[in-house]
C-alpha cells in the first residue's frame, strides 16, 4: 500500500521527466428494456428491489437466457469502433465474494470477447489521435450498495451495508483501449477527448443514454509513468469510476503529478485501485491488486456459446447510422466552415444545436453566429453548457426569421433572446409583451423623419448640398425618437427621399 | 489456475488447496486440507488422462449439447414483488437486503 502523502510534482516538470501511458476502460450500460439475462426492467430510479427476479437474485434453480438486443447492441458498438466481430464466443464466470452480486460471480466475457482490435480517432487541439481498442466485451452490472454508519459513506467505518439489486444484471459493454502512448503533456486532454468521442458515438448508435451522472457511462483510468524515452512501461494504477468528462481529465493529471513525485523521491508505484474524489480532484488508494486479483474465470455452463452469423453482422453494419465524424465532415461542408470554425463548434458542443436551428429554417451562418457568439456568452456568464440554456433551436430560428423579415433589428433581437432566456415565453410573445417590434410603418417613420429634419435645418441643408454622410445625425435622432425600434436603412432612405437627394 | 501451455501439470500442493479454500471462503482443518489434496489430485489426474487421449483437432467442449445462439427477445417479464424478493433474506431494512459489515475493499 502506498502512502497517502499528498505531495504532487509540478505538471510541466513531470511531463519533462516522464512519459505517461494511459489505458482507459469504459463501461456503458445498454439502453435495452430488460436485463442481460432476465426480463426485469432496466429503468433508472425505481424503488430498491422492485426490478428483480429469481435470475438476477440468483435464487436456486434460476437459469439465465441472453437478451438478443443486448448482443445486437454490442455488435453495433464493435463495428462502429472498427473492431472484428468474433464468429464464436462464450460468456465466463468471474468469481469473487462481494454482496453486490448475489451469485458470487459476475457473468462476463474473458478470453473470448465479442469484439476485438478496433480504433477510435479523436480530435485533440486540432490534431487527430488514434486510440486503439483492445476489446469490447459483454457483461452485467452489479447491484448498488449503501454503507451505513461511519462518516464517509465508504466501507471503512461502516457498521453494515444495504443492497439494492435493481441494477444487478443490467447489460454492460466494457470497452478497453490498448496502451495509449506518445501523448506527453496532452495525456489528460486525450483521455477526456476519447471518453467524449465515445459518448457521442454511443449516443448516435442509440445503444445507451450515456448519462454519466446516472452511471450509464463510467470510466476507469489506468495511468503509468516511464522515464522519458524509455520504451518499458512503468507500474500502473487504476482510478475507478471517474464519472464526468472533467473528472477524467483531472484524475489523469493528478495521477501523473502524484506518481512523478513518488518516483522522483525514490519510491515505487504500487499496482492498485484508486478512488477519485470529485471535491478535491485527488485520488486515494483502494484495494491492492497484487494479491486481490484471482477471479478463477471459467466458461459459463448455464449459457451456450454465441456464434454471430456473418450475414447478420453485415446486416447490422449496413444499418449503422451516420457516425459522428462523418456527420461533422458533412455539416462542415454544408455550412462552409473552416476546420477551426468547426472545431470551435465541436468544442462548445454546439454542432447539434446549430443543426437543429438550421433544420428549423435558419440560414447556417446566422444559426452558428447566434450559438457561438451571443448565446455562448450567456452560457459562459451563467456557468452552464449551451444545451442547458433555456432556449430551443426552434426559438433561435424564429428570432433569426424575425430579423430577416425586418421585424427586429440586431439589437432588438438580442433583447428578445434575453426575454426568452428569462422565461418570458416564445420570441413572438416576448416581442408583443415588451413592445419590441421595429417601427416599420412608413407613415410613423415619415413623421419622425420630418420632425428630426425640422429640428435640424442646418443638417438638412448640408445633405441637400451633397454631403450625404451628414444623414447619420438625422438617422440617430429618429432612432432615439423611436427608442431604437426603427430600421436604420429604411430611415436613411426616407431622409433622402424627403430631401429629394439621390443617395 | 493452470497454465494451458504446459503439457504436464505440476502436482497440486497443500498450499494450493489452502489458497483455493481461502478464495472460496472455506475454513479447513489440516486434516481436511490433506483429504481434499488427495481428492483433487485424483480429479486432476483423471482430467489429464482425457487430455492425453484428445488429439489437437478435438475442440474442448464446455457444454453437453452442441447448441449456439439461444436468446430471448428484449421484452419485460414480471419479476418478484419486493416482499417476495426479501422474504428469504436473513435481514432487511428499508426495502433493501441488509448484510453484515463488509471486510476488505469496495469493488
Ligand atoms: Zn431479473
Amino acid at each position: 500500500m502506498s502512502s497517502a502523502t499528498p505531495t504532487l510534482a509540478d505538471y510541466d516538470h513531470a511531463i519533462e521527466t516522464f512519459d505517461p501511458v494511459l489505458g482507459l476502460e469504459v463501461h456503458v450500460e445498454l439502453g435495452t428494456a430488460t436485463k442481460m439475462f432476465c426480463g426485469c426492467s432496466t429503468a433508472f430510479g425505481a424503488p430498491p428491489n422492485t426490478q428483480v427476479c429469481p435470475v438476477c437474485l440468483a435464487l436456486p434453480g434460476a437459469m439465465p437466457v441472453v437478451n438478443a438486443t443486448a448482443v445486437e447492441y454490442a455488435v453495433r458498438i464493435g463495428l462502429a469502433l472498427h473492431c472484428s466481430i468474433a464468429s464464436w464466443c462464450r460468456f465466463a464466470r468471474k468469481n469473487y465474494f462481494y454482496p453486490d452480486m448475489p451469485k458470487n460471480f459476475q457473468t462476463s466475457q474473458y478470453d473470448e470477447p465479442i469484439a476485438v482490435n478496433g480504433y477510435l480517432d479523436v480530435q485533440v487541439d486540432g490534431e487527430t489521435v488514434r486510440v486503439e481498442i483492445e476489446r469490447a466485451h459483454m457483461e452485467e452490472d452489479t447491484g448498488k450498495s449503501t454503507h451505513v454508519g461511519g462518516l464517509t459513506g465508504r466501507i471503512h467505518g461502516a457498521e453494515y451495508s444495504l443492497l439494492d439489486y435493481n441494477r444487478a444484471g443490467v447489460p454492460l459493454v466494457e470497452i478497453v483501449t490498448k496502451p495509449i502512448t506518445g501523448t506527453k503533456a496532452s495525456a489528460p486532454a486525450v483521455a477526456r477527448a476519447y471518453v467524449a468521442a465515445l459518448r457521442d458515438l454511443l449516443l448516435s448508435l442509440e445503444v445507451s443514454d450515456v448519462r454519466m451522472d446516472q452511471g450509464s457511462l463510467r470510466c476507469d483510468a489506468n495511468v503509468s509513468l516511464t522515464p522519458a524515452g524509455n520504451p518499458v512501461f512503468g507500474t500502473r494504477t487504476e482510478t475507478k469510476n471517474v464519472n464526468s468528462l472533467r473528472s477524467v481529465e483531472r484524475a489523469v493529471r493528478h495521477e501523473i503529478c502524484r506518481q512523478a513525485a513518488v518516483l522522483e523521491a525514490g519510491g515505487r508505484i504500487v499496482q492498485e485501485t484508486r478512488h477519485f474524489d470529485e471535491s478535491t480532484g485527488t485520488t486515494s488508494p483502494g484495494r491492492s491488486k497484487e494479491t486481490a486479483e484471482d477471479y478463477r474465470y471459467f466458461p459459463e455452463p448455464d449459457l451456450v456459446p454465441l456464434a454471430p452469423a456473418p450475414e447478420w453482422v453485415e446486416g447490422i453494419r449496413a444499418s449503422l447510422p451516420e457516425l459522428p465524424w462523418l456527420r461533422r465532415a458533412r455539416l462542415q461542408q454544408e455550412w462552409g466552415l473552416s476546420d477551426l470554425e468547426m472545431r470551435d463548434l465541436v468544442a462548445a458542443d454546439a454542432v447539434g444545436l446549430v443543426e437543429a436551428t438550421v433544420d428549423a429554417g435558419a440560414p447556417a451562418d446566422q444559426a452558428r453566429s447566434w450559438w457561438s457568439a451571443y448565446l455562448g456568452q450567456q452560457a459562459n456568464s451563467r456557468g452552464v453548457s449551451l444545451a442547458e440554456l433555456p432556449i430551443t433551436p426552434q426559438q433561435v430560428a424564429r428570432v433569426v426569421a424575425l430579423v430577416a423579415a425586418g421585424t427586429l433589428s440586431a439589437k432588438l433581437a438580442r433583447q428578445v433572446v434575453d426575454g426568452v432566456l428569462a422565461g418570458e415565453g416564445d420570441p413572438d410573445e416576448v416581442v408583443a409583451a415588451r413592445g419590441l417590434a421595429v417601427v416599420s410603418d412608413d407613415s410613423a417613420l415619415q413623421q419622425a423623419v420630418d420632425q428630426a429634419l425640422a429640428a435640424a435645418p442646418d443638417v438638412a441643408d448640408r445633405i441637400r448640398s451633397g454631403r450625404v454622410q451628414a444623414v447619420g445625425a438625422v438617422v440617430g435622432a429618429v432612432m432615439k425618437a423611436t427608442r431604437g425600434q426603427a430600421d436604420a436603412a429604411r430611415v436613411r432612405e426616407l431622409v433622402f427621399s424627403t430631401l429629394g437627394v439621390q443617395a | 489456475m493452470t497454465d494451458p501451455s504446459s503439457t504436464a501439470a505440476p502436482a497440486l500442493t497443500r498450499d494450493d488447496v489452502a489458497h483455493l479454500a481461502h478464495l472460496a471462503r472455506l475454513e479447513l482443518t489440516d486434516t481436511e486440507l490433506d483429504l481434499y489434496l488427495d481428492q483433487l489430485t485424483v480429479i486432476l489426474d483423471s482430467v489429464a488422462a482425457v487430455t492425453e487421449v484428445a488429439a489437437a483437432d478435438i475442440v474442448p467442449t464446455t457444454h453437453a449439447v452442441p447448441l449456439t445462439n439461444v436468446s430471448r427477445a428484449d421484452v419485460l417479464r414480471p419479476g418478484l414483488s419486493r416482499d417476495a424478493a426479501l422474504a428469504g433474506a436473513p435481514a432487511a431494512e428499508d426495502g433493501q437486503f441488509r448484510v453484515p459489515q463488509i471486510l476488505g475493499e469496495e469493488q
